[in-house]
């Protein structure tokens, strides 16, 4: 069965301003060689921390931004080679869409609620009346718990769970069959942040979208996804089912990450503590890992090969030559 | 009407009455628009009628702000010249304003070619004195009040270039803009859409306090004797006029026109600082 | 029992804004013992900044404190006049803010922005100044530190930039530490080691920290008191065991069990309902939180709501009329 969405060798350079014309250039890479898999209502979180590359190959699922290599598959079609202002205009459009991560910098403020969710239907999915669209617009209001009487509201009247309600309420109203999701809780309150996670859990599974959760918070990935994966420096560094790479990560990072939560739970373990400071993301080595030099586990083999992301068992792989061990 | 403006009336409204300094702008400007309009019909004598034995009289009960030396009163041509002077200065900043920010909002959000080349053009019209320009212009274009109109807007051009290009810029990369892309807006429509109608504010205030510059550039530029001719009344004319009876005493002959002036163009300041007020999002509680 | 270092008692306070007062703050105590770390848990609009600002002295124009009393070693800090005030910020009592790279000068080296406080507190030849710096920079483990005094903050990580907060607020050696959401926005790798010099710079001093977070598990792993505020009060203050394990105040209790890390399925989350109630309002219940509260009764309208000791916990302070 063709996977929903399927990322090949999916590259992102960005091109590093040169000292001098004579200069040969130097190359940020934000997302290296990415082969990612998300099936058709299928949740999967896409974790690490800030400069591993999530947000921007989260953009170029989301097609906001081009690839400077690799291929992005949407239901076996690649649209990748497609220009972006292209793409925009087509019906392919509205079957990804994004949720960000900062509700009150992503809602204009001149626009009403209504005609904030109104807006992308109109550009991506015209209905046939003004009614329908009325209909349309109470309906994803609805299905995010948004009262009908906050529609004629501007943003700034909102509070923040409801400002992400509405971020959400104009993702869903198109119909899309994957939603990406830029950190969509990290900026509310923890207590809303309950309601937000419960309410996509419950559109994944009545409608059957796929949801590629990007955070860094894998307390919260590992209650709402069935798939993990784990970036470092622009490279997949792990991934597997969400539970098993969270009872036993396999990568040494993935083991620091965790182990750096903090958390209520009394059965933590010893904390693994990260010294020095991670690559630069500018032209890397090609020969070493990318963790070398913060890697706990490091031995000589890891500065002289980079290693390759294999498969552990069914459904996990690492980039480690250690993994699991 | 709609929640966006039921919401901003609701801020003039806490604005206007929070501070006084607000509603005397307001008051003074609506002032000096209805005088503009209202005074050729409602002024005592006729601007333009001399009168050889009244001539260089103070201010009194029959001529308030006294006569000029041709013997017409002060006080019917001040009040008429505002029309004049307020239809150059709207003119030249409505024009200025409305090509700026198209042109500095195309600039700041492709970027590019054409805004290295605008940007580079702009800083050199900004290297010159602005009212030495605005004087080569007239100078250059004729000697007509529509040229002092173009000219002032010519001169006005790189302000608001630079402004909208800035606040293009900054908002290009909101979060909004790229939740309209993702709902299927393309550039054009992003920047007419959701982009201006956001700089408005900022615009509007610079235009507000850039009016009084251009009042004031008007009347600079027909004191030295470019644009506007005599006999038409006109702020800078008169005290142009004027000017050369201050050291005999009879100073209302241009300390009046220059008042007139000088109330203006407070006036449209004090109201740059109300309109920053009620449109400035960061003030809104 | 010593004296608390800080003993924030009854402290009220209103923003004056143009609609209206907003009542912040409402009778807000608590203290801090010397060498402790006491953590402020609340969401925004708690009230939990507000409070490390007015002990501070840095509340904004608009903010008005109409009662109370914030004692600094039994001297209560607002009747300072304004200059002992500022010679007691800084180099008494000391606060770090979250956002590390905007709490620095960014047109000035980092180098310099802490040798500028200890030449206020204590001023010096320039070559021991920069002894002291050195000697700063030291304390908080940042590596190679000649090299790094030249360095600008926008040359620096989050991380870093955060480390030089701390070497700036604790030049002058302090005896209280404020720490205002001191790690939120840095990565999670990152939090830790943050937390955990904090925690050892304290231990080693003998600093009393006020740790003012919104994350339930980093406090509950770094402090030894919590207190939990809602809507402008303190609801319920007690030892963090104790807290974790046997919350009394229903928002307490609602507030662990919305924390994703304590749950193993999605479906045990839960969501506290409703929303802060409007504090411009001046009918407020004496309890803010009544509103949203399962287990109200007439009792909880009956009078203004104190934090008084619970019967056989003297450790513990609550706020409630029908607690769990």
């Amino acid at each position: 069965m063709t996977a929903l969405l399927e990322t090949r060798g999916l590259t992102r350079h960005f091109a590093m301003p040169r000292p001098s014309p004579f200069a040969p250039h130097q190359f940020l890479h934000a997302v290296d060689d990415v082969d990612l898999t998300i099936a058709a209502g299928e949740a999967v979180g896409l974790v690490g921390e800030s400069g591993c590359g999530k947000s921007t190959l989260s953009r170029i699922v989301s097609r906001l931004l081009d690839p400077t290599g690799g291929e992005l598959l949407l239901e076996g079609r690649r649209i990748s080679d497609m220009p972006a202002a292209r793409f925009a205009r087509s019906a392919e459009r509205r079957k990804i869409q994004m949720v960000f991560q900062d509700p009150t910098e992503s809602l204009n403020p001149r626009f009403t609620v209504f005609n904030l969710i109104a807006d992308p239907l109109r550009m991506l999915d015209p209905p046939s009346s003004a009614a329908e669209l009325r209909r349309r617009v109470e309906e994803a209001a609805t299905a995010v718990n948004l009262p009908l009487a906050l529609l004629d509201r501007l943003p700034h009247q909102l509070s923040g769970g409801q400002k992400a309600r509405v971020g959400i309420a104009r993702a869903l109203v198109v119909e899309p069959r994957l939603l990406v999701l830029d950190e969509p809780t990290s900026a509310l309150d923890v207590s809303v942040q309950a309601t937000v996670l419960q309410l996509l859990d419950r559109l994944r599974r009545e409608r059957g979208i796929a949801l590629l959760f990007v955070s860094h918070d894998l307390n919260v990935v590992r209650l709402l996804c069935s798939r993990i994966v784990v970036m470092y420096l622009g490279q997949i560094v792990e991934s597997g089912p969400a539970q098993d790479v969270y009872a036993a990560p396999a990568h040494p990072y993935t083991r620091a990450l965790i182990s750096a939560i903090p958390t209520l739970r009394a059965d933590r373990g010893e904390r693994i503590k990260l010294e020095g400071d991670p690559q630069s993301p500018v032209s890397p080595p090609p020969h070493r890992c990318r963790f070398a030099g913060r890697c706990p586990i490091e031995q000589p083999l890891c500065t002289r090969t980079a290693p390759e992301l294999r498969e552990l068992d069914e459904g996990r792989r690492a980039r480690c030559h250690f993994a699991g061990e | 009407m709609t929640p966006l403006m039921r919401d901003r009336l609701d801020t003039v409204r806490h604005v206007l009455f929070g501070n006084p300094l607000n509603l005397l702008a307001f008051g003074l400007f609506l002032l000096i628009l209805l005088t503009a309009l209202l005074a050729p019909a409602l002024v005592p004598h006729d601007p333009l009628r001399t009168n050889a034995q009244s001539a260089l009289q103070g201010p009194s009960a029959r001529f308030w702000f006294g006569t000029d030396q041709l013997g017409r009163d002060i006080f019917s041509r001040v009040m008429v010249a505002t029309r004049l002077d307020l239809l150059i200065a709207f003119g030249a900043v409505i024009l200025s304003g409305m090509i700026g920010s198209l042109v500095g909002a195309m600039i700041g959000f492709w970027g590019g070619f054409w805004d290295g080349v605008v940007s580079r053009l702009v800083d050199v019209l900004m290297a010159f004195p602005l009212f030495v320009l605005a004087m080569a212009l007239v100078a250059a274009l004729g000697n007509t009040v529509v040229n002092v109109v173009y000219a002032t807007a010519v001169v006005n051009l790189p302000f608001y270039i630079r402004l909208a290009r800035g606040e293009m810029r900054v908002r290009r990369s909101l979060g909004y803009v790229e939740a309209a892309r993702v709902g299927g807006s393309g550039d054009w429509r992003i920047l007419t859409r959701f982009l201006m109608p956001a700089m408005a504010a900022p615009l509007v205030i610079q235009a507000s306090v850039n009016l009084g510059w251009a009042v004031l550039n008007a009347a600079g530029l027909s004191f030295l004797g470019l644009g506007v001719r005599p006999p038409t009344p006109e702020w800078g004319i008169m005290v142009a006029e004027g000017a050369r009876y201050i050291s005999s005493g009879q100073w209302w002959v241009a300390v009046f026109p220059g008042l007139a002036l000088m109330v203006t163009v407070f006036t449209f300041n004090l109201m740059g600082d109300a309109l920053r007020d009620i449109l400035d999002p960061r003030l809104r509680t | 029992m010593s004296t608390p270092v800080l003993s924030v008692r009854d402290l009220t306070v209103d923003f004056a804004t143009r609609r209206g007062p907003v009542h912040v703050l409402d009778g807000v105590s608590f203290d801090v013992g010397a060498g402790e770390i006491m953590g402020i848990i609340g969401e925004s609009g708690s009230g939990k900044s507000v409070t490390a600002y007015a002990v501070m002295g840095i509340l904004e124009h608009a903010a008005r404190i109409r009662s109370g009393e914030i004692l600094f070693e039994g001297q209560d800090v607002l009747k300072m006049t304004r200059r002992r005030r500022d010679a007691w910020r800084g180099r008494d009592a000391s606060i770090i803010f979250q956002n590390p790279r905007t709490a620095l000068n960014p047109i000035r080296s980092v180098g310099a922005q802490i040798a500028d406080v200890i030449s206020r507190h204590a001023p010096a030849p320039a070559a021991e100044i920069r002894a002291r710096t050195l000697e700063a920079l030291r304390q908080v483990r940042i590596p190679d530190p000649e090299r790094r005094l030249r360095a600008y903050p926008f040359e620096l990580s989050g991380g870093l930039c955060q480390r030089i907060g701390i070497a700036i607020a604790l030049a002058c050696r302090p005896r209280l530490l404020i720490a205002d959401e001191p790690t939120t926005g840095l990565d999670v790798t990152t939090q830790a080691v943050i937390m955990d010099l904090i925690r050892s710079l304290a231990r080693e001093r003998g600093l009393s920290v006020v740790l003012i977070t919104h994350d339930l598990a980093l406090a509950s792993e770094y402090c030894d008191r919590l207190a939990i505020m809602h809507a402008g009060h303190v609801v319920e203050i007690a030892p963090t065991a104790e807290l974790i394990a046997r919350p009394h105040h229903p928002y307490a209790a609602k507030l662990l069990r919305s924390v994703p890390s304590l749950v193993d399925e999605l479906s045990q989350l839960q969501a506290i309902e409703g929303s802060l109630p409007d504090l411009r309002r001046t009918d407020l219940p004496p309890c803010r939180f009544a509103e949203r509260c399962e287990r109200r009764t007439a009792a909880c309208d009956a009078g203004r709501l104190r934090l008084e000791p619970v019967a056989g916990q003297p450790s513990r302070l609550l706020a409630c009329r029908n607690p769990l």
